[in-house]
């Protein structure tokens, strides 16, 4: 049972300033708020404990360069789990795609066919999500599951195609595209810088963004108020693997190789930076900025352990530490959302 | 009757207030229930009556106030503080465990055990005995509650609630999920319980089952009681209904619009059927026509409406829009050719709580006012705040959470949702489930002013008297076959009654 008559507006203007700052933190822009905080705290532990080595230039590009992989996948991921859905297969598929884009390279008649790789990677993505999202959507399969059986399978399709060996890309054309940088900024890292803008744009100005967030939020409502809801799960699974696509260009370029054990885990890297970064885990509410803050939050926080010789176990213990209290704190806020009288 | 004067009062409830985050939800209730009493608790949605029982079951403290508990103060801690004390509380939401049998959700949280280990058979024994107290010998103890009927659900709620030593039992809107047999059978139960002592504390919107079953009342206002103790059999119901809403409210319903005799059909349903839900149903709806199902629950009447809209697949027939057929068993379709529906579970089926009104109304509509793939968010706040101003929604703020608003306001966003999209046919279930008496006429209006602007309306209610009061015409059906389409003018409740009976019997 809800409020019914005008009294009961006091409800949302509490007036006071601790209400008002609980308002404030409780809002999507409140709660990135709470994560420019926490970004900036790491950046001045970076600062006080390596100096000189951490806040130089290469070392930043450094760090947004190997936040860009995993942030182009946790960008696709926010759409499929605001969607109310999750996507385990993202980092084998990145693997696949990155298999396939240097079994093309091989096969190329010209050099000057490089854009080809791109072009396979991205539809081996593309193809392995709508998979994904068919036997979601049609097949009534929980995502959880359909989605790990797809994390096994294309791992093991990309052994097969990969004879299990790595294979180093020579082509000229993709090396120079993929390493060059424009304006002093990686390639790698303006393609994340796309992928996200694009991906603002899309969750908060388009049809489709508002589709997901509705799904997510009531899927029976949505189905109910003329959605084609499985439809629209397909899509969001093939922009989930269209991004593992994507990264799986990137990878390749950044590694200048090819293997099936590229993106190993990177599924659960791109997961808990979307949910620390406030998207519901549940769906029906999240954003796009909270998840690159998300992603530069763990980067960051990597290249600290990195630059002051500390050990990769330490480092994994606190990211499951900040995973928790993240999580606790969203639920905190969640908490204060909608009540009854 | 009971005679309430010479008794001591079970519990007595004295100036008891709460509020969440600076806003008062009790403001001071005051009243006293005696042993073997019904004792009724009457308000609008928002009015308090929540926040009192869960204040008396122990999930709320309050502020200020006292509790006696048969003449000594008491402070309710927790939920198990209340079940100790003897209060044990029913929910409308049921809080039955799916996934357990009936005997392991009776005795949940005290089970029967000996050393650890459980004592299967006593506990099954003892199910035995509670169901069949409860009118229920049919149950099997080691049934899973998930196969259960919402109405079987509240059996085993509250043979969970007699599995202890209770002395009081809260029932909160114990009728919502029933239909009028099972509502016999629950008042057969709470007067053996009251035969035996036991208080009981029935919350329902029903004035007519309030005059059944219960022995005083009281009402809340605004978080304070306007009257406490009434005798149900001494107060009038105009009374009740100002105690409530601080005005009179008497006709409820608005009165019937004669359908241009030039006024086109705007649906037709042919033969439609789904296998195993409803048998082959045809009628047709003209532009300003409201017609009826009136049914028992089961009858099939939320399913012949889920068809009509594409959500269920028919097994045979068809349907029209405006004389064009239209392709069955997609609701994409159906809100395409202007069929609207505001499904029965509001909140579950029909909206976005936590998303804001503005989106809740454009949900079916939305892409239209956007560019290419481009929302325009701008005319939807103003499309959306035009519909809620005519709908008189206060306030028509379209950025409100909708989950924050009544029910009869939510039931305005949906009927707002197709007014913006512009449907020709409506198909409305439970229009007023969980909306209070003051708002309802305020909706019977809203469905009369549509239907009069040419929109075709269907309507399914569980309230009898709700069908007939709206409808032009209705059409009886029972175990989903169709006894009959009758005017609505033509037929009581009574009437429709002795169709329902005699259509089952055969």
């Amino acid at each position: 049972m809800s409020h019914q008559n005008p009294s009961a507006a006091p409800l949302h203007t509490p007036g006071r300033a601790a209400g008002t700052l609980r308002a404030v933190l409780g809002s999507a822009a409140g709660r990135n708020i709470g994560l420019v905080i926490a970004l900036i705290l790491l950046i001045i532990v970076g600062t006080v404990t390596s100096g000189d080595r951490f806040t130089n230039v290469n070392n930043i590009l450094t760090i947004v360069r190997l936040a860009s992989v995993t942030g182009v996948l946790a960008i696709g991921m926010t759409f499929v789990i605001i969607g109310g859905g999750i996507d385990l297969s993202v980092g084998s598929v990145l693997g696949l795609a990155s298999v396939v884009a240097t079994l093309a390279a091989v096969q190329l008649a010209s050099e000057s066919f490089w854009p080809l790789m791109i072009i396979v990677a991205l539809a081996v993505g593309l193809a392995a999500g709508v998979i994904n999202g068919i036997i979601i959507a049609y097949g009534n399969v929980v995502a959880f599951m359909a989605t790990l059986a797809m994390l096994i399978a294309a791992r093991g399709f990309a052994e097969i195609l990969s004879n299990r060996t790595t294979q180093t890309v020579r082509v000229r054309g993709f090396l120079e595209f993929s390493d060059g940088s424009f304006l002093g900024i990686p390639t790698l890292v303006w393609i994340f810088i796309l992928v996200s803008a694009a991906g603002w744009i899309l969750l908060n100005r388009t049809t489709f963004g508002r589709r997901t967030v509705a799904i997510g939020g009531n899927r029976e409502a949505t189905r109910l108020a003329g959605i084609n809801v499985k439809r629209h799960i397909v899509y969001l699974y093939a922009l989930g693997g269209l991004t593992a696509g994507i990264a799986g260009v990137m990878l390749t370029g950044r590694t200048t190789s090819g293997t099936s054990t590229h993106g190993t885990l990177y599924e659960l890297d791109a997961i808990a930076a979307v949910v620390v970064g406030g998207t519901l885990l549940a769906g029906g509410r999240g954003t796009i900025v909270g998840t690159v803050l998300g992603i530069l939050i763990f980067n960051v926080l990597t290249n600290i352990f990195t630059q002051n010789n500390l050990n990769t176990s330490v480092q994994a213990i606190t990211k499951g530490a900040i995973i928790v209290i993240a999580v606790l704190i969203q639920q905190r806020f969640a908490a204060r959302g909608v009540r009854e009288t | 009757m009971i005679t309430v004067d010479h008794k001591e009062p079970l519990l007595e409830v004295r100036g008891v207030t709460k509020s969440f985050a600076g806003v008062a939800a009790l403001k001071g209730v005051d009243f006293s229930i005696v042993p073997g009493e019904v004792h009724c608790v009457l308000g609008q949605n928002g009015a308090g009556k929540s926040t009192l029982i869960k204040v008396l079951s122990g999930v709320y403290t309050p502020e200020a106030g006292e509790l006696l508990w048969q003449g000594s103060g008491v402070s309710i801690a927790d939920p198990t503080a209340a079940l100790d004390l003897g209060i044990a509380t029913m929910y409308q939401e049921l809080d039955v465990v799916d996934g357990l049998t009936i005997a392991e959700n009776i005795f949940l949280g005290h089970e029967l055990s000996a050393g650890g280990v459980l004592k299967v058979r006593e506990a099954h024994r003892r199910t035995r005995a509670l169901l069949a107290r409860l009118g229920h010998p049919d149950l099997s103890p080691s049934r899973e509650v998930g196969s259960l009927s919402p109405a079987n659900k509240q059996i085993v709620s509250m043979a969970r609630a007699l599995s202890r030593d209770i002395k009081l039992i809260v029932m909160d809107e114990p009728s919502a999920v029933l239909d009028s047999e099972e509502v016999k059978n629950l008042f057969r139960v709470v007067r053996e319980l009251t035969r035996d002592g036991i208080a009981v504390v029935y919350i329902s919107h029903r004035l007519a089952e309030i005059r059944e079953i219960g022995d005083r009342i009281t009402v809340i206002k605004d978080g304070r009681t306007t009257a406490s103790g009434l005798l149900v059999s001494a107060t009038p119901t105009a009374q009740l209904i100002t105690l409530m809403t601080g005005r009179d409210v008497e006709n409820v319903f608005p009165p019937a619009v004669p359908i241009p005799d030039a006024a086109a059909e705007m649906l037709r349903v042919e033969n439609l059927s789904v296998r195993g839900l409803f048998e082959p149903v045809s009628f047709a709806v003209r532009a300003g026509e409201i017609f009826g199902l009136a049914g028992l629950v089961g009858s099939g009447r939320s399913e012949i409406l889920e068809a009509i809209y594409g959500a269920l697949r028919p097994s045979t027939g068809e349907v029209f829009v405006d004389g064009a057929p239209i392709r069955t068993g997609s609701v994409p379709t159906a809100v395409a050719k202007g069929i609207g529906l505001s499904p029965e579970e509001r909140k579950s089926q029909g909206l976005i709580l936590e998303q804001p009104v503005y989106r809740n109304v454009t949900l079916s509509s939305f892409p239209r006012f956007a560019r290419s793939i481009f929302l325009n968010e701008k005319l939807e706040r103003s499309m959306a705040r035009t519909q809620l101003e005519a709908l008189e929604l206060r306030p028509a703020d379209p950025d409100r959470a909708v989950g924050l608003l009544s029910g009869g306001n939510q039931q305005k966003v949906l009927l707002a949702r197709w007014l913006v999209h512009g449907t020709k046919v409506l198909l409305l279930d439970e229009p007023t489930r969980g909306v209070d008496v003051g708002a309802r006429a305020e909706i019977y209006s809203l469905i009369r002013q549509l239907s009069a602007a040419g929109t075709a309306i269907v309507v399914v209610s569980s309230e009898i008297e709700e069908v007939l009061g709206l409808a032009d015409r209705v059409l009886v059906l029972a175990d989903g076959e169709t006894l009959d389409i009758r005017n609505a003018a033509d037929i009581d409740e009574s009437g429709v009654l002795d169709l329902v009976m005699k259509g089952s019997a055969e």
